[in-house]
């Protein structure tokens, strides 16, 4: 049998007050497993009866090791990693490693595979929306939203399949630009879902939004100030619902977003309400720009021509002799990158996604940093959950939204 | 390079006596560690880079002098720049002030610079793993660190390899 | 009415005292709500309205472990994990049954390295593996029903 003390308290002991050894507080281990952390994440809470007085979260119960790993892989294949990381967001991670890789090397991306990047993406930040939605209520114990928004995920990952052969896991956008084109089946796939959706999100706006038990449960629960929020570094949603309209799509567009027009959802109020709101704006607005990037859709190719990094179609193989040899020695050792360190940051649906990516001028990246946003924005949960009930200590942790697969890499 | 930030990467340069450095249309700084508070601390009140954004660190064993530079990248909301800044720091006994009373989210950041890298933050509140096991030895990012693999089967060595792979029974 | 037919005039049915334990432990077998990554994801869209495991008596989640028969592993097992995992297995009460889901607690998956347990079989016994990943939800359920099969071919001296 294990010894308990192997995960109790005893390393965390210089943290909590003095009150938790005179027994006038009581500590509390939300552990590893449990319903409501979506994902391995262990809380020690100090509570004096209900109240938290104080919550430390211990992660890392989900280290893979990814920054290491892909140290040992090639480009190419380190591709296949960044789907892992933040797992609701996959398509996502995919962009911002090819995105530092395209920066890197001065790689050109055709206006089509931009395009199709912008709508998988949007979509990908629709499915997790989603996601977030339906466990954040079913910890709410509203649960029908949670039946009600897989149903919508489902048809998103039914686009996925259909463009990659996977529903999650696609590493469909590769350096250069995608994998192969987009079936004929797409464009009627996205069109209608892009029908179906406006009315389902009002559906659940219905169930939630006027709600007087989710209401009671959500305003003034864990009010974020803005100056706070900068300074912890938070991003994404809980920082625009503090007033702040820091989104980077709008301060750095990428992949051509300064082309479509939408709007970024701010709030003031920075309680937990108010992130809802954000979120459920962001939906409709993502479905805004896809509608209007599948209505722009350029022809053309999905993947550069630059052939010291993209690999040629196998039928040039049989006509041209430099065809060969660039098939032979990116699928053998792998494309050498320029020597230096570049950083490329995207907007992903928990905040501010960046990857550092540096090279020593071989075919194996000699550092790759994730720059996650659910790390800095799990490090503001005490600051918020002081004073609160342990049931909206459940709340919170919905609604900051973050994945572990994001914070422990 | 956009005004604004000329403008900063001037008044830093005659300040502090450093050459800043242009690569892919992104600044980087190379700072030492004794002026590392000081150029943040006026980069957050007087420039506006308020939001850390990055702070990693790169190991380039097998060099000791300097063995890994730590790399911080700061944001300004309001003027959407971005600047870069290295800190270079010695292999034996690597350490570094915190920059934590600036910049709260460095507290994390920092515990995971030293769990994986196994540089010091002096005046840091609370330094310990965050990601390994509290009790783990070694500091896994480092060039030197093994990436523990385990070995492949393929048909010759398959025994061999699961002779000595421990299987739970009960 | 089937059953009525097949009892006749007694109104009794006989079966094996094994087949109709097995039965019993077959349709309402309870998994443990326990997602470690991102197979957590399809499990979830696996108990979600499209792929329904209610229909085969997986109709809640237990959370705690002295009430679930069933731990659907799903996910990357680590070495911080690795303890907890075994203290969850040995809390949950006999019979109990484990599915390793997906390729990272099947054999360490696309993460060979120092961080990653290589296969949730090196800390607890495995009934049912299920490739893929993430495998499908129809896989998951695939597996699940792999795992009904198991069941009903038990003796009683295997929980005995």
């Amino acid at each position: 049998m294990l010894d308990q003390k192997d995960f109790a308290f005893h390393e965390m002991q210089h943290l909590v007050s003095e009150r938790a050894f005179t027994g006038e507080t009581m500590l509390l281990n939300m552990g590893p497993q449990h319903p409501s952390t979506h994902g391995v994440l262990r809380l020690l809470l100090e509570l004096d009866g209900e109240v938290v007085v104080n919550c430390f979260p211990d992660i890392g119960f989900l280290h893979t090791g990814i920054e290491k790993n892909m140290e040992a892989k090639t480009y190419e294949k380190a591709a296949v990693m960044t789907d892992r990381l933040d797992y609701l967001n996959n398509l996502g991670n995919n962009l911002v490693y090819c995105m530092a890789i395209e920066k890197l090397a001065e790689l050109d991306v055709p206006v089509r595979a931009q395009a199709i990047r912008v709508i998988l993406t949007e979509l990908q930040r629709i499915s997790s929306h989603l996601v977030w939605l339906g466990t954040h209520t079913l910890d709410l114990a509203a649960i029908s939203v949670f039946w009600y928004t897989f149903r919508e995920r489902e048809l998103i990952l039914d686009i996925n399949e259909m463009v990659s052969g996977q529903r999650m896991m696609t590493t469909y956008f590769r350096p250069g630009g995608l994998w192969r084109d987009v079936p004929v089946e797409f464009e009627a796939a996205v069109r209608a879902f892009i029908e179906r959706f406006p009315e389902q999100i009002e559906e659940y706006a219905a169930m939630l939004s006027e709600n007087p038990i989710f209401l009671e449960r959500t305003k003034g629960i864990g009010i974020l100030k803005p100056e706070d929020a900068v300074n912890w570094g938070v991003t994404g949603p809980p920082l625009r619902s503090t007033g702040v309209a820091h989104d980077l799509r709008k301060a750095e567009p990428y992949m051509g977003y300064d082309q479509y027009d939408f709007d970024v959802p701010t709030h003031t109020d920075g309680d937990t309400y108010a992130r809802y709101l954000v979120r459920m704006e962001e939906m409709r607005q993502s479905l805004r720009i896809v509608e209007q990037a599948m209505d722009k859709l350029p022809y053309g190719p999905v993947r550069s021509n630059n052939r010291k990094f993209v690999p040629p179609p196998r039928s040039e193989l049989s006509t041209s002799m430099e065809a060969v040899i660039h098939h032979f020695k990116l699928w053998t050792e792998g494309f050498d990158m320029p020597k230096g360190s570049v950083y490329a940051a995207a907007e992903s649906p928990r905040g501010v996604l960046g990857v550092y990516l540096e090279s020593d001028g071989g075919p194996k990246p000699y550092r790759v940093h994730w720059r996650t946003p659910s790390f800095d924005n799990l490090q503001v949960l005490p600051l918020l959950a002081k004073g609160h009930l342990v049931a909206d200590l459940v709340a919170l942790i919905g609604t900051i939204d973050f994945v572990l697969g994001d914070i422990d890499r | 390079m956009n005004d604004e930030l000329q403008k900063t990467v001037s008044a830093l340069e005659e300040r502090f006596g450093l050459h800043a450095d242009q690569f892919r249309g992104e600044t980087n700084l190379l700072v030492s560690s004794a002026a590392l508070i000081e150029l943040c601390q006026l980069l957050r009140d007087e420039f506006d880079f308020k939001l850390l954004e990055v702070l990693t660190a790169v190991d380039y064993w097998p060099e000791q002098d300097p063995r890994f530079h730590v790399i911080y990248k700061l944001y300004s909301i309001e003027k959407k720049l971005r600047i870069g800044l290295r800190v270079p720091v010695p292999g034996i006994e690597p350490t570094l002030p915190t920059l934590v009373n600036l910049f709260a989210n460095a507290n994390w950041r920092e515990r995971e610079i030293w769990d994986m890298f196994g540089i010091r933050f002096e005046g840091h509140p609370d330094l310990r793993r965050i990601l390994m096991p509290h009790d783990w030895q070694g500091h896994p990012l480092r060039k030197d660190y093994p990436l523990g693999y385990e070995e492949v089967q393929f048909s010759f060595n398959a025994k061999e390899i699961d002779q000595d792979k421990p299987y739970a029974k009960e | 009415m089937g059953i009525e037919q097949k009892a006749g005039d007694l109104g009794a049915v006989t079966m094996r005292l094994e087949q109709a334990v097995n039965w019993a432990r077959t349709y309402a077998m309870w998994p443990m709500l326990f997602g470690l990554a991102c197979c957590a994801i399809e499990m979830m869209a696996g108990q979600a309205a499209k792929h329904d495991m209610s229909r085969f008596g997986m109709e809640l989640m237990r959370a705690t472990p002295r009430q679930a028969d069933l731990m659907i592993i799903s996910g990357r097992v680590t070495r911080k994990m690795a303890p907890v995992l075994r203290l969850l297995y040995d809390q949950m009460p006999e019979p109990k049954w484990v599915i390793s889901m997906g390729d990272c607690a099947s054999c360490g998956g696309v993460f060979n390295n120092y961080a990653i347990v290589q296969g949730v079989d090196e800390i607890m016994p495995v009934d049912v593996y299920v490739a893929g990943c993430p495998p499908r939800p129809e896989a998951l359920v695939h597996g699940i029903l792999t795992l009904h099969e198991k069941v009903r071919g038990e003796t009683l001296k295997t929980w005995a």
